[in-house]
């Protein structure tokens, strides 16, 4: 028989969530077992037996993983050696001339790649292409050489202007490999062939300095799939929620950074598409940070470049994730002004919230939930903890906010929750409002363990039209592995006046990194519906500094094409266009999509039950000033159709939904929650 | 008091992001680098009666934070003096007396009218590429008029009742070398302010006009204790210091700027009566240009004070009405940057004798706006206009940063590739400068070597730089940092300028070589102090020489040595 099942997998620093499909059978599970420190790949095996003993039956895992994000956050990369053209080898540590925060001056920047393991060659290309100094290839080999002496085990080598000419960068780079003695060598025009050196020799000393971390992390992966008996692919989730094979994310663990929360995203997607919702805002509450992303028409918003850490930018396309520092673990206090303030500091998970009872004494968002009663404290989310201790809580909200600001303890609780919804709503804002987006048309999708609790009063304050609670907010990302498509991106420097634009030589160039996106993305061998190529254009009026993306629906696009298409994008994004200026055609984006096959997400919905049987009881909980009296549901047994008024609270394994008194929610035909004004 | 704590935490943000998003959106559709890559801009709320600054954006220029309430009292003064307010009036101007900074920053000033009546007034401020003058950049190291440093504007209406004055557009296009660059620029501007427009009617119609009137109030009575907590920590007594700027530009004599603060209570008084008076060359300043610059020190130091009038409360200002920080029109003010630098660094280290732990060493201090001109072959002019970054000071955590931004500003610089694409210029080196940091137990951070060559034919070279002659200071017993220094080719070898970091008049030829070398930043606490294996880890990277440890680290080395 065909290996048919899908597994997706998402290892997450305490929880390693995954996502069961049998394409055979339409059959869907799910699981949650703890992550293994050290090396994950244990608890990710572990965790594919607790759902599947026969290996053989496995078609592809799809992993999202955060190996690559850890690395570069806790500096954990490999020692990595950097050769640059003469003159320039400080560049990685000069940035873009910035400093850390708008005000104070403190604080210094110690780069990943340290500046002994910074070396120069003689080399050098003008900015039109022209070779002013062929490389010398003896002292890259020579340069080689002292960087593997020093310890490096990765090297990357960034030339100026290696984006309009790569001649000497490709010459140095088979010179390095001669001498290399691992496949750990990264060159900057593979991974950036775009203008900017800094960004470009940041990515790639980035992607270098992850190599042997990330491949030895999927090699052993890959073996202890293949012990067990595996003889599908290994998959892997990109930042811009594509998935890559295996080898290519080897090759390119830079595309990884932000693996983990773009499957979210992608799942959020699909089931927002199915239920009906084409624009959605994710909203992901964590610990320590609340992460939003935009959806707009079924698709995920992607970035250009991301700031991992001050000095640490990655410059590949990934789904564009808003974060601010506001999670459940945040800190609330009152600062000298006598203004409540929540975060940026943060409990973290041990002590995490004085509610934990591991000695924490100031309060977090999650203490005023748990005084709110919005959380349930006999049965604390994620089975780590037995119970939560509400007097603690209660305590160092007293001490912390109440007493300085005159309020009893639970509207001391509340203020809590509403600067903290003031600034979450400020980040749901800024990703739509702000972009010009109508909120109204919009549903806000919460995921993660917290977010569902604070999703209503969010949508009040943003609002919203709606909030659609999915049926497993806590595996959102595994799913999202399962249903991500597979997908290659190309980028290119063009730099030319539209008058000025060979538009032949463009579709040709487009021509080509469709073929070889194909061929990369058919190489995977998983089963596809479809391969189509995404074509974008940053364009922007001469003499303007920054881009937008035009997409184009042509791939052989002539100049009133072009010049249409840019037009039309701006009038959106600016409101009016300028007379009389000349446009300019800066980067060439393609991006080479293999759609897989969709899930039917009507398997996961609830099988029979009833409302009056999904009730467990009945608590008091704390909304606008008073107690009410707050119907309790087992969120899971809760019927299709089924229609709950608020106050009420739904309680799942993985998440807790409020349901604030002025909002009711209805299950819909996949075992979502939609929850409405009244 | 009516209005709760939590509503008041609620709309200090939404106020805030109505700031940001107008510079966001002003950063995204300008067309000079200046402000679109550099961010120098800025965007806020002003008082409808006063003009103090009610909010400000976070992402905005710093100095101009200090500034703009002195540029919507300009307008205030226009309207009493004229009336015929409308709404959907536009005010236009770049008078650097009154509005304070120079004549490259012209603001957008528009009344924001609730139910007919005046609310407040936003108001928009940008850094525009070129505006006349004998300077492309308009940083004329020998001006001494303003007439040479650019056109000058009083406030004018650039829009009449949401209708554009075509002609004082053209007006503005006419007085400039770059006149696209203006008019994208403007109507950048524009945008701005009518998006924070859009923004204050969803936001009153949501919470009503009482409660957020109510809410400036507070917020300043916020920031106005909150300030007057910060200095109540200090230890009450006389704190003095003295730095130096080198030169005008016109006479090689140095100018003072002396500070004394007086700090007694809750109150502290800045007094810069023994500071040089005015001088010929373009490194004046008006009256609003130091207070704001004083301001931007401060928030340096007192991080968490909110940006608005509230925090200048319990401070008072000396400064006599004939001296270098009190110019009047027509004294040239184009450099003012570098004095603004100065000021901050006077306080920097008047501040540390009062709180060595909450201070820093002074940064690198001087812009280096460097510009070349030329003509390429087919006849078109180009214009390089840049700024360039050095060290930051070391501060009782940790070592400086290198290659940071200065203090006034949060500007990035274009990288090489974007220069080099744009202009006729080969960069030979961009690096950082060994031993250019103060001497510390915390190091000052590094400064820059930039070397770049001519590509083109012929180019007219302008530097307006500082701290030629006296270099960054350290504070807590931290060492100055190397001097600023600029190299460029004769006849017989190289030079460095007469007037040590400023040159007008300088010619060069295809292939010939500038060579800019900048200060790095004061140290913290005294070198004595510092650890041996972080000197052995400056060696080891190159950030420090052999010959500079032993100077500055003898008994480490000697230690090591044994």
């Amino acid at each position: 028989m065909k290996p048919s099942l899908v597994v997706g997998v998402d290892v997450g620093g305490t929880f390693t969530d995954l996502f069961f499909f049998d394409e055979a059978t339409g059959l869907a599970q799910t699981r949650k077992v703890p992550s293994t420190r050290g090396d994950q790949s244990i608890g990710f095996v572990a965790g594919i037996k607790s759902g599947e003993a026969d290996f053989a039956r496995i078609a592809a895992v799809v992993h999202g993983t955060t190996v690559g994000t850890n690395a570069l956050l806790e500096r954990k990369g490999a020692r990595t050696g950097v050769i640059m053209t003469n003159g320039f080898r400080d560049v990685l540590e000069m940035r873009r001339r910035d400093r850390r925060q708008t005000w104070g001056l403190w604080g210094e920047f110690v780069p990943a790649i340290p500046r002994d393991l910074r070396l120069e060659v003689p080399e050098r290309t003008l900015a039109d292409g022209t070779v002013r100094e062929t490389v010398d290839l003896a002292a890259v080999e020579a340069a080689a050489r002292q960087l593997l002496a020093g310890g490096a085990e990765a090297v990357a080598i960034v030339f100026i202007n290696a984006y309009a000419n790569d001649a000497n960068e490709r010459a140095a780079l088979a010179a390095v490999r001669k001498v290399w003695p691992n496949p750990y060598v990264t060159a900057s025009h593979e991974i950036l062939p775009e203008i900017r050196e800094f960004e470009r020799a940041s990515t790639a000393s980035l992607n270098a300095y992850l190599q042997p971390v990330v491949a030895s992390y999927l090699s052993r992966l890959d073996k202890r799939l293949v012990e067990g008996g595996a003889k599908g692919q290994l998959l892997i989730v990109q930042s811009n929620g594509g998935v890559m094979s295996v080898e290519t994310a080897a090759r390119l663990p830079i595309r990884t950074a932000l693996s983990g929360p773009a499957a979210g995203v992608i799942a959020a997607a699909h089931i927002a598409k199915s239920a009906g919702f084409a624009d959605v805002l994710t909203g992901d509450m964590g610990g320590t940070s609340f992460d939003v992303a935009l959806i707009a028409d079924g698709k995920a918003a992607l970035a250009a470049q991301t700031t991992i850490e001050f000095g640490m930018v990655v410059r590949t396309p990934m789904i564009e994730i808003t974060t601010i520092g506001a999670g459940g673990g945040s800190i609330a206090w009152v600062d000298r002004g006598g203004l409540l303030q929540i975060g940026p500091e943060s409990a973290g998970s041990d002590p995490g919230p004085a509610a934990y009872g591991l000695g924490a004494t100031r309060p977090t968002v999650t203490d005023a939930n748990v005084v709110m009663g919005r959380i349930n404290a006999a049965r604390p989310i994620g089975g780590k903890l037995a119970s939560l201790d509400i007097d603690a809580a209660k305590r160092a909200i007293d001490t912390h906010v109440a007493a300085p600001l005159g309020l009893s303890t639970l509207a001391a609780a509340e203020a809590i929750a509403r600067v903290a919804n003031s600034r979450m709503a400020g980040a749901l804002r800024l990703v739509s409002i702000e972009r010009g987006h109508d909120p109204q048309r919009f549903a806000l999708m919460p995921f993660g363990g917290a977010g569902a609790l604070h999703a209503g009063a969010l949508m009040k304050e943003t609002g919203l039209g709606a909030t659609l609670v999915p049926r497993f907010p806590g595996v959102t990302s595994a799913l999202g592995c399962v249903i991500a498509d597979m997908r290659h991106d190309f980028v290119r420097t063009v730099n030319r006046p539209l008058g000025a634009l060979d538009t032949e030589a463009l579709g040709k160039a487009i021509a080509e990194y469709a073929a070889e996106g194909e061929r990369l993305v058919r190489a995977a061998g998983v089963e596809l519906e479809a391969i189509a190529s995404e074509i974008e254009l940053d364009m922007s009026y001469v003499g303007q500094t920054h881009t937008l993306a035009v997409p184009l629906a042509n791939p052989k696009p002539d100049a009133a094409a072009i010049r249409a298409a840019f037009e039309k994008a701006y009038k959106a994004a600016f409101g009016r266009l300028l007379e009389g200026i000349e446009m300019r055609v800066l980067t060439l984006r393609v991006a080479v999509v293999g759609k897989r096959p969709k899930i039917d997400l009507a398997r996961l919905a609830p099988q029979g039950g009833s409302v009056a049987a999904a009730k467990t009881g009945t608590r008091p909980v704390w909304f606008d000033g008073a107690w009410a009296d707050t119907a309790i549901y087992d969120r899971l047994a809760l019927p299709i159709d089924a229609r709950i008024e608020g106050p009420a609270i739904l309680e799942q394994p993985d998440a807790t939904t409020v349901i604030e008194p002025d909002l009711a929610a209805t299950v819909d035909r996949f075992g979502n929650l939609i929850v409405r004004r009244r | 008091m009516t209005i709760d704590a939590v509503t008041l935490a609620v709309l200090k943000g939404r106020l805030e992001q109505i700031a940001d998003e107008m510079d966001a959106t002003l950063f995204r559709t300008a067309f000079n680098p200046i402000i679109a890559e550099a961010h120098d801009a800025s965007h806020g709320l002003y008082d409808a009666v006063t003009g103090d600054t009610l909010v400000q954006g976070k992402s905005g220029l710093p100095i101009f934070v200090g500034v703009m309430a002195f540029a919507v009292r300009a307008v205030v003064a226009k309207v009493a003096r004229d009336g015929g307010l409308a709404d959907g009036d536009v005010f236009l101007f770049n008078d650097p007396y009154d509005g304070g900074t120079h004549l490259s920053d012209f603001k957008l000033v528009r009344p924001y009218f609730r139910d007919g009546k005046l609310f407040c007034w936003l108001a928009s401020v940008g850094h525009w590429h070129d505006v006349g003058g004998n300077v492309p950049g308009n940083y004329n190291p020998a001006a001494t008029e303003s007439f040479q440093e650019g056109m000058h504007i009083p406030p004018v209406k650039l829009v009449s009742a949401g209708r554009l004055n075509a002609d004082i557009v053209d007006i503005l296009k006419c007085n400039s070398r770059l006149p696209l660059s203006l008019y994208g620029d403007m109507s950048g501007q524009i945008n701005a302010l009518d998006l924070g427009i859009k923004r204050m009617d969803t936001l009153l119609d949501q919470y009503g006009a009482a409660v957020i009137a109510e809410t400036f109030g507070e917020l300043r009575a916020r920031a106005a204790k909150l300030m007057r907590a910060c200095i109540a920590e200090l230890p009450d007594g006389t704190y003095s210091a003295e730095d130096w700027l080198d030169n005008d530009g016109i006479a090689d004599v140095p100018l003072k700027i002396a500070l004394d603060i007086v700090k007694k209570g809750e109150t502290m008084s800045l007094d810069f009566s023994r500071s040089s008076p005015p001088c010929a060359g373009p490194v004046n300043i008006a009256r609003s240009t130091a207070i704001a610059s004083c301001y931007v020190a401060l928030k340096h130091v007192f991080r968490d004070v909110p940006a608005n009038a509230g925090c200048l409360e319990p401070i008072s200002f000396v400064i006599p009405e004939i001296s270098l920080l009190s110019a009047k029109a027509p004294k040239p003010v184009g450099g003012y940057t570098e004095t603004i630098l100065r000021v901050i660094d006077v306080v920097f280290q008047a501040l540390a004798k009062a709180a060595p732990l909450a201070v820093n060493g002074c940064a690198y201090g001087t812009i280096n706006a460097l510009s070349l001109a030329g003509h390429r072959r087919d006849g078109r002019r180009w214009v390089m206009f840049s700024f360039f970054g050095g060290g930051l000071g070391g501060s009782p955590e940790s070592d400086g940063l290198n290659h940071g931004n200065a203090p006034i500003s949060t500007a990035t610089i274009p990288p090489v590739e974007i220069l080099e694409a744009a202009y006729p210029v080969l960069f030979n080196q961009w690096a950082l400068r060994p031993d250019s940091g103060g001497a510390g137990r915390h190091r000052g951070g590094l400064g820059a070597v930039y070397e770049l060559e001519l590509l083109e034919e012929q180019a007219d070279v302008f530097l307006f730089g500082e701290r030629g002659r006296t270099a960054p200071p350290g504070v807590a017993g931290g060492k100055s940092a190397a001097m600023n220094r600029f190299t460029y080719p004769t006849a017989n070898g190289t030079a460095q300028p007469p007037m040590a970091s400023k040159m007008t008049g300088l010619h060069i030829a295809k292939g010939d070589s500038l060579r800019l070398e900048t200060p790095g930043g004061g140290g913290y606490g005294s070198p004595s102090e510092r650890p041996a294996d972080a000197i052995a880890r400056d060696l080891a990277l190159g950030y420090v020489t052999q010959a500079a440890a032993a100077r500055d680290y003898p008994a480490q080395i000697k230690d090591a040595a044994q």
